[in-house]
């Protein structure tokens, strides 16, 4: 049972530069979307959303028969779905193909499901050189860190910590034009297009009818990374399907907007196995691994199986007040946010961060935002009962229940309510009739003291309900 | 056998049994807006142009052969096999190669060509999008690989957008390999949000409609 990383937090809260850094990068974001969805063009953005959770619960309601209907058609055409349980298994099968082909050099574009399995790391520790391409995910793997966010893996790297990193890692020159630092990267990941063997990408959707593989990106290196090497390999957790190529037409449309305010990202690529006969480039192999780690336990929950609808648009990260402040990295796993708040708890058992289904201030912003309309705010309450239900079984959360025993015990009393009513604003000092930090010295203990750390208390009334309801009827 | 191990779990997850008959499927949300060609072209155009691409009318092969000329500016050029490039008589072109089926050769050509000259089966005009199948006529790498992609269209392929695109190709694997859509140059937002182009693919685009 971890507790919740106060000083890690606090450290980030008092970051000036990162809270700055944190703040303008999701502010444009949220600026970006709000510009895509005021346009014309996505009038209709309401029954797409619809429409996307449509297909979404239909699809995980109905998931085995559209794996079977995928791994059909991927091997009809020339593909091999290779079906992984755990971390290890997705990382040993590519670790067995690198061996038999000789291959050393992979090249990777971004795929939040290989961060979750820890997949570089593991390839690395066998002796194979692992090149992230997406230039947010080259300037983290440089710095040796998590991604920061869904969609921005970098987000919170200003242009002087890029030009450092750069400097240190890469021998250049220091340089601190955004364009300029673009071409060190564009030049060096472009050598490494050329000599790779191996391209690992991720999936943002998989097609059952198609038996294929749709990634959307801005940059092209996915594209590099699945037509460069001789030998293709997808990486995507299995909630990733839906089952026609012409659902499409709905998903491509919420995708882009919530994520970046695009109608379309710059390249969607629909890949659906080796090349074929005739055609001039391509992979000569194509695997797609596909991941459980964790998702048929998600799956058994009618409740909460929705959160397997994500389709990792970023928005409800953009849209949090907590992640604004508190950021991407303070999250116990990869998926931050509101939605990595619901997803990490419902993976590893709620009791492993039992705080984190209270990280939210259940404003309901991630709900509203949701392309695929999830119930986020839905999700974290249940979870916080679940942690409840947990502490109780362990014998825990005691202090809590006393007080909310208490509290009931004075609702019930009316005369000792009244009282204790009296009793609050001479134990509190008033702040000269503003808000208030301060409660008397000796309750600065416990949870109370973490409360205000964060928190201010408005001035007690000067007359209670009650005193206001007796004069009033007094005076009719 | 870890496949069936998977399917049996995300069986007893749902309740269901191997081969249960599927539920009612949700109709696609397809829905495909009348637009005239021309209308879909101007479109087209405002959407592309909107992303920094350029786009250019030729009213005749000779017009749209001068264009891509001119585009080039002196620029080395690797074009595609379409027929349509032949028969515009850009493969003739100074400085522009052409006819090549050997991977490793293209991929060479590529990395140090200019511009990369192209055709494309489709473009939809509402997102100024151009499609692309890969296939003897067309290689992946050469609107990937050289920092500008030149695309030489013919009107007929105008699409209203994606939902037109997936009535006429509800299987896209059925066709090819790979198709790829490809909206405005290459580009990134990864350091402090800031728009920059040309980060791995082209950072210039060109459409010339026929």
């Amino acid at each position: 049972m971890n507790p919740l990383p106060a000083e890690k937090i606090n450290k980030t809260l008092s970051n000036s530069g990162l809270q700055l850094a944190i703040y303008e990068s999701t502010g444009r974001l949220m600026e970006k979307r709000r510009k895509a969805l005021a346009s014309p063009l996505a009038a209709d953005f309401e029954t797409w959303r619809e429409q996307a959770n449509r297909i979404k619960r239909h699809t995980i309601e109905n998931l085995d028969h559209y794996l079977e209907q995928l791994e059909q058609n991927l091997t009809r055409n020339g593909g091999k779905l290779v079906w992984a349980r755990d971390a290890t298994e997705a990382a040993d099968f590519i670790l067995n193909l690198a061996k038999e082909n000789n291959a050393f050099r992979i090249v990777k574009s971004k795929s939040m499901t290989t961060e979750e399995i820890d997949l570089n790391e593991r390839l690395e520790n066998h002796q194979l050189e692992v090149v992230e391409t997406d230039l947010g995910e080259y300037i983290i793997q440089l710095a040796r860190e998590r991604p920061y966010h869904i969609v921005a893996p970098a987000l919170h790297k200003t242009r002087y910590e890029v030009a450092d990193l750069f400097t240190e890692k890469l021998g250049v020159e220091r340089e601190v034009v955004i364009e300029k630092q673009t071409m060190i990267a564009r030049a060096r990941l472009r050598e490494k297009f050329l000599s790779a063997d191996i391209g690992i990408t991720g999936a943002n959707f998989l097609i059952a009818d198609s038996g294929a593989v749709v990634i959307v990106e801005n940059e092209g290196n996915a594209r590099l990374s699945s037509s460069a090497p001789r030998i293709q390999i997808a990486v995507a957790g299995m909630e990733k399907l839906i089952p026609r190529a012409q659902d499409l037409a709905t998903f491509l449309k919420v995708l882009g907007r919530s994520a970046t305010g695009q109608p379309l990202t710059v390249y969607t690529s629909f890949l659906s196995g080796p090349r074929r006969a005739g055609e001039i480039d391509g992979p000569e192999q194509f695997y797609l691994v596909l991941v459980d780690n964790g998702r048929t336990r998600v799956l058994a929950d009618r409740d909460k199986r929705q959160s397997l609808y994500c389709i990792r648009c970023g928005a409800c990260l953009n849209h949090c007040p907590v992640y604004r402040k508190i950021g991407g990295h303070n999250y116990p796993w990869v998926y931050s946010g509101p939605i990595g708040a619901i997803i990490s708890p419902q993976f590893h058992g709620v009791t492993e961060d039992p705080w984190l289904p209270y990280a939210s201030s259940l404003c309901g912003a991630c709900g509203e935002v949701c392309p695929v309309k999830i119930e986020i705010p839905k999700i974290l309450l249940a979870l916080r009962e679940d942690v409840t239900k947990a502490k109780k079984r362990e014998g825990g959360g005691g202090l809590e229940r006393l007080a909310f025993r208490a509290w009931a015990f004075l609702m019930r009393h009316p005369k000792l309510f009244e009282i204790a009513g009296m009793a609050a604003p001479a134990l509190i000092s008033d702040g000269g009739g503003r808000w208030i930090r301060s409660l008397p010295r000796p309750l600065h203990v416990g949870p109370i003291a973490r409360w205000l750390s964060q928190r201010d208390l408005p001035p007690p009334a000067e007359r209670s309900f009650r005193q206001l309801w007796r004069a009033r009827r007094r005076r009719s | 056998m870890s496949r069936d191990h998977v399917l049996h779990k995300v069986r007893t997850a749902l309740g269901r049994s191997a081969g249960q008959a599927l539920e009612p499927v949700p109709e696609a949300g397809i829905e495909i807006p009348e637009v005239f060609i021309e209308a879909r072209i101007d479109q087209f155009c405002e959407a592309f142009e909107a992303l920094n691409g350029k786009t250019y009318r030729a009213a005749s092969l000779a017009e749209a052969r001068a264009t891509v000329e001119s585009i080039l500016a002196g620029r080395t050029a690797i074009a595609s096999n379409a027929p349509l490039l032949t028969e515009i008589g850009i493969t003739t072109l100074p400085k522009v190669q052409s006819g090549l089926a050997d991977r490793l050769d293209l991929r060479e050509a590529c990395s140090t060509a200019g511009a990369g000259i192209t055709s494309a089966d489709y473009v939809l005009a509402d997102t100024g999008t151009l499609v692309m199948f890969s296939s003897t006529e067309e290689a992946r790498m050469i609107s990937l690989l050289p920092p500008a992609h030149i695309a030489v269209v013919r009107r007929e392929r105008f699409l209203t957008g994606l939902d037109e695109l997936l009535t006429r190709e509800p299987i896209p694997s059925n066709r090819s390999s790979s198709m790829v859509l490809i909206t405005g140059p290459s580009r990134t937002a990864d350091i402090e949000q800031i728009l920059v182009r040309g980060v791995h693919g082209p950072g210039e685009i060109h459409a010339v409609v026929l």
